[in-house]
């Protein structure tokens, strides 16, 4: 009886594992002057995969953004556009200003990507979850990085 | 002529609440008609060629035909609706105080149907409420929006104007963060308007139908990556009830093509 009561508790605590497992885990990061140096997955993003996530629109990156994309016309220009980031920005800088930019400028409309907590109303398949995951970011940060004039 | 026209801008300036920072100042106010282009504008100024006009005739039918228990049409309480609807979208939502909250001129329609007509309900955005709603509308073509103008709502009005200013959804973004501070920039290439809802329901390319102005902000807010309200839900009557006080004075459109 007592050993069902252990396994039960046990089971029930690698579902309740299993639920919050990429909803409230994020990769813990450190700050360093502007920028974030160490990667957040411990190694460099994929410089192609990093271009492909900048062009889907389910990262919403050129909703607002614009760059040096000749195969796409819907590009938004509500935000600067991101020809030459790497001249402006360190890969470091990159990775806090992706991460969460409101950091710089609480009124900016630049979502705060790598953020799971502190939302208002967030829809059911987004609650708990970052915009993009730890890998996504990395990706996109070595993409851009590559993007001097 | 002149001293007219000094009166008319000096009860606009009376009427007109203070403007918070970011937003519009009434002389700066734009449709969304002047944001699409010029074959979208031609599609909604020719009669026959704007689609929504096809569910005005629809609704137009609608207002002559009995239905319900009661056996009784739109008609034969309000006649002609040419007459009777004049102005009355131009002034919706609406306080209604059996409620004691306001109501959308499709909340206004069900409830006529539940109560005079005993009739079965019209889901929203069922193609019949929306051609009743679009026909009733189309008789305030061309009136000014008077919207909220009723004392007993300006706590509604407060209220749909803090939910604007309210960031939200995954993104973090409030409506007045696009539609009054990046109007005329654009959202992946399409214009971000200024969110007048000068036409609903509007005919909507995207939908290929017509549609309320609540299908709109809750697409709004899916994008934002926000859990929408219900359809008839009192954030949206309060949201819907703000945009049309902010909008207060500009001619309604019904029905407005949009792409």
């Amino acid at each position: 009886m007592a050993r069902s009561k252990v396994y039960i508790a046990v089971l029930l605590a690698s579902v309740i594992h299993v639920a919050n497992a990429g909803a409230d885990e994020l990769v813990p990061y450190e700050i360093t002057g502007d920028g974030i140096t160490t990667s957040l997955t411990g190694a460099p993003g994929d410089v192609a995969r990093g271009r492909t996530l900048v062009l889907a629109r389910t990262t919403t990156c050129i909703l607002c953004h614009s760059g040096p994309f000749p195969e796409t016309r819907f590009q938004g220009d509500l935000a600067p556009d991101l020809t030459g980031a790497g001249n402006r920005w360190t890969v470091s800088q990159l990775r806090l200003r992706l991460v969460d930019a409101s950091r710089f400028n609480p009124d900016t409309i630049m979502p705060s990507y790598y953020r799971n907590k502190g939302f208002v109303r967030v829809g059911r398949n987004y609650a708990g979850n970052p915009i993009l995951s730890a890998a996504e970011i990395e990706d996109i940060v070595a993409y851009l990085a590559t993007l001097r004039d | 002529m002149i001293w007219w026209r000094a009166i008319a801008v000096a009860a606009l300036v009376a009427t007109t609440p203070a403007l918070l920072a970011g937003e519009i100042p009434p002389d700066a106010r734009r449709s969304g008609y002047s944001f699409v282009s010029p074959d979208t504008r031609a599609m909604q100024d020719d009669d026959t060629s704007n689609p929504g006009m096809l569910f005005v005739l629809d609704g137009e039918a609608l207002w002559g035909k009995k239905v319900g228990s009661a056996d009784k049409a739109c008609a034969d309480c309000h006649g002609d609706a040419r007459s009777s609807m004049k102005g009355v979208a131009a002034r919706y939502p609406a306080f209604e105080k059996a409620l004691g909250r306001p109501i959308t001129l499709d909340q206004r329609i069900k409830l006529c149907r539940a109560n005079h007509q005993q009739a079965s309900p019209l889901p929203y955005e069922s193609r019949d409420i929306l051609a009743l709603s679009a026909f009733v509308a189309h008789q305030s073509r061309g009136f000014p929006i008077t919207a909220g103008d009723d004392p007993q709502l300006s706590a509604f009005v407060a209220q749909g104007r803090s939910l604007f200013m309210q960031r939200e959804g995954q993104l973090n973004l409030a409506c007045t963060n696009c539609h009054d501070d990046n109007f005329d920039k654009h959202l992946a290439g399409s214009p971000i308007t200024q969110a007048q809802p000068t036409g609903y329901p509007i005919y909507r390319l995207e939908w290929q139908t017509l549609g309320s102005l609540e299908r709109r902000l809750r697409s709004c807010m899916t994008g934002v990556r926000a859990q929408a309200y219900d359809y008839g839900a009192p954030e949206l009557v309060a949201l819907e009830l703000y945009l049309m006080s902010r909008a207060r004075g500009m001619p309604m459109e019904t029905p407005a093509v949009r792409p």
